[in-house]
């Protein structure tokens, strides 16, 4: 186990580093610079500049320039705000994300699970319809719809939570949170409850249900012993294409709900042509799925007895 | 009903509510089932064979299963009757089953020791480690190796005739009066289906526990049964001791069982004797004895009625027309004219 777990850590470096390439690649390959766009700069002033940030050398120097700051943590200073390093912009902001989806990724796999087991139990009655009614506008109805109206409703008609805004960082007064976490999680709810809902059905078919209940189990035995937790298993290998989800979303869902997460930097970045926060988000949220994905690998295996992490075949 | 009667079925019928309507699986079924005893109920898929048995203990899934009418007499009590909290601790604790497929049959996140014990432990007030304790002794009483350490693994870790094995120390861990075995073989090798049979037949002994045995394979009702009870079409057509269906066996459904067996003194160039045609469906069966379709002695009357019971001798009763006094002698081997009985 502590010799797979350490192969994985490897393994994620190495994701990690190819990742950082092909973004510095691809980010250098999109016309422009950081100072292209502003009206014409004097010719020395450009060049004071693009020496201060290195971009006068050769792009191979440039990386090799970067990826030593890299691997000592340093993420380099934000090209558009040059008051601000990006170790900084990522503190302040990382935390406030982190609440926003830690939120949202509660909500959807909790509320998920138990929707999802309600309408397995009530197959082909009126609570199924209508929870799979939800699911489906869940899936189609995009968060940036949904977002503003529920601004319109819950927060300027009926003045149930604040419409925008944020508290403090990750500590943040639970009322602002409320709303963009409904938002972000609406789309993964979806999911795990329509998964939740077929696993379900697919487990209370099965004949080791027939065996638990021939044992003289009572209902609730039986569910909470044998079906529960054969019929999680799919919903938690989906966790980690949905932290991905809910990751990605939380960039329009910050900026409809004006919460100063990373979200915003990773989009005003591109369009800044601010390499160093690009670089250094892009790394930073890389890093946060690589990680997730090996949890939910390790979560996985702990559910589920016949997968073995790192046995060898034919062991 | 003798004083040695522990069950007796008697005008079951079992319907399924499908989109196409009701499909009626059982039809009328009595049956006993003596203390000790091995009954087997044989017949081919879709004979009502095992909604009978899942019935006894109502595991039928239900919706759409339903049981419409008859009783089940099982003590004092009538297993139709009692209340769900009551049928909870009648099963597995006073009726054990075990079912075909034992790949399938075990939970594959629970270790196997888990699985015997929960049973132990919601029938008995026995403590974790008397419930441990044991759930070793059953899987050494069902000759798994080394139960000590076998009894902390999962199920995908033993292989299929181990896993029956299993099956069987949960299905026998209360020490049951009734073992309901729907196909316990038929999943497995033929090696390893003898020594099932085999231990299924030694713990009997030891356990005095009557079975049920559910199964098309004829081989293994001549193995283990010592009465034994043919379905057709949801109802049973003949009943009878083993060598009373073995060997003077009055149904044509029965002759035609038999035929369509391969036998050891057969010579290799004789073919196997199916039976033509396919069984009655049940959404709509019909009025008359449901093998008539299919059956080369049939007459008028068996499509339009069903025959009433024979006593052919204490033991061995028949379902059919051709017990008529009026009937023609019907000759197994050469099927008759077809004749009128009005």
């Amino acid at each position: 186990m502590a010799r797979y777990i350490g192969q994985r850590l490897i393994l994620l470096l190495v994701t990690l580093w190819l990742i950082s390439t092909v973004t510095f690649v691809l980010m250098h390959s999109i016309p422009g610079d950081p100072f292209s766009s502003e009206k014409k700069l004097p010719e020395q002033t450009l060049r004071a500049l693009e020496a201060k940030y290195n971009l006068d050398k050769p792009l191979p120097q440039q990386y090799v320039l970067y990826m030593k700051n890299l691997a000592t943590g340093d993420l380099g200073i934000s090209i558009k705000t040059p008051s601000r390093s990006v170790n900084e912009i990522l503190s302040a902001g990382f935390p406030v994300s982190a609440r926003l989806g830690l939120q949202a990724i509660v909500i959807a796999s909790f509320a998920g699970v138990i929707m999802g087991m309600i309408a397995a139990i009530r197959q082909n009655r009126p609570t199924d319809y209508i929870l799979m009614v939800v699911a489906v506008l869940g899936l189609s109805v995009p968060n940036f719809v949904l977002g503003p109206l529920m601004q319109k409703y819950l927060g300027l008609e009926w003045e149930i939570f604040p419409i925008a805004s944020w508290g403090d960082g990750f500590g943040s007064e639970f009322q602002y949170t409320v709303l963009p976490s409904i938002a972000l999680s609406f789309l993964p709810l979806a999911l795990v409850t329509r998964l939740m809902r077929s696993s379900m059905l697919d487990v209370l078919g099965q004949d080791y249900i027939r065996t638990a209940r021939a044992k003289g189990l009572p209902p609730l035995k039986v569910f909470s012993r044998h079906t529960l937790r054969n019929a999680i298993i799919p919903v938690v290998t989906i966790l980690g294409p949905i932290t991905i989800n809910i990751l990605t979303g939380s960039f329009v869902i910050e900026k409809i709900f004006s919460i100063p997460g990373i979200g915003k930097y990773f989009v005003d970045s591109i369009s800044n042509r601010d390499y160093s926060v690009i670089m250094g988000v892009t790394i930073f949220y890389s890093a946060l799925l690589v990680m997730m994905n090996f949890v939910v690998d390790l979560l996985y295996g702990l559910i589920d007895p016949r997968i073995k992490l790192g046995a060898k075949e034919g062991n | 009903m003798t004083n040695q009667t522990i069950l007796q079925i008697e005008g079951l019928h079992v319907s399924f509510q499908t989109y196409n309507g009701e499909v009626k699986a059982v039809r009328g079924v009595d049956l006993h089932l003596d203390k000790g005893e091995t009954l087997a109920i044989v017949g081919e898929s879709g004979s009502g064979k095992s909604v009978t048995a899942q019935s006894i203990v109502r595991l039928i899934p239900s919706p759409p299963g339903v049981i419409k009418s008859g009783t089940i007499r099982f003590g004092e009590r009538d297993l139709t009757q009692v209340p769900d909290q009551e049928m909870y601790k009648i099963r597995g604790s006073e009726i054990g089953m075990i079912f075909q497929d034992p790949m399938t049959s075990l939970n594959p996140t629970m270790t196997v020791g888990r699985q015997i014990t929960e049973g132990l432990q919601w029938h008995h007030d026995f403590g974790k480690g008397e419930a441990l304790q044991k759930a070793v002794e059953m899987l050494r009483l069902v000759g798994i190796p080394n139960p000590e350490r076998r009894i902390h693994q999962y199920p995908h870790q033993y292989s299929g005739g181990m896993r029956q094995r299993a099956m069987i120390a949960i299905a026998l861990a209360c020490n049951p009066k009734i073992l309901i075995a729907d196909e316990p073989t038929t999943a497995l090798d033929v090696t390893i289906q003898a020594q099932i049979l085999d231990l299924m037949k030694e713990l009997q002994q030891k356990m005095e526990t009557a079975i049920i045995l559910i199964t098309h394979d004829l081989g293994v009702v001549a193995e283990m049964a010592q009465r034994v009870a043919v379905m057709y079409g949801g109802k049973v057509v003949e009943t009878g001791r083993v060598d009373d269906i073995f060997h003077r066996s009055r149904h044509p459904y029965t002759w035609g069982l038999m035929d369509s067996m391969p036998r050891l003194d057969q010579k290799r160039e004789d073919d196997l004797i199916p039976i033509p045609g396919s069984p009655p469906d049940l959404l709509d069966p019909p009025r008359g004895c449901p093998f008539a379709d299919r059956c080369p002695h049939a007459m008028y009357i068996c499509h339009e009625e069903m025959p009433a019971w024979t006593e052919v001798s204490d033991s061995h009763q028949v379902s059919c027309w051709l017990e008529h006094p009026d009937a023609p002698a019907a000759d197994r081997d050469e099927p008759a004219a077809r004749v009128n009985i009005r």
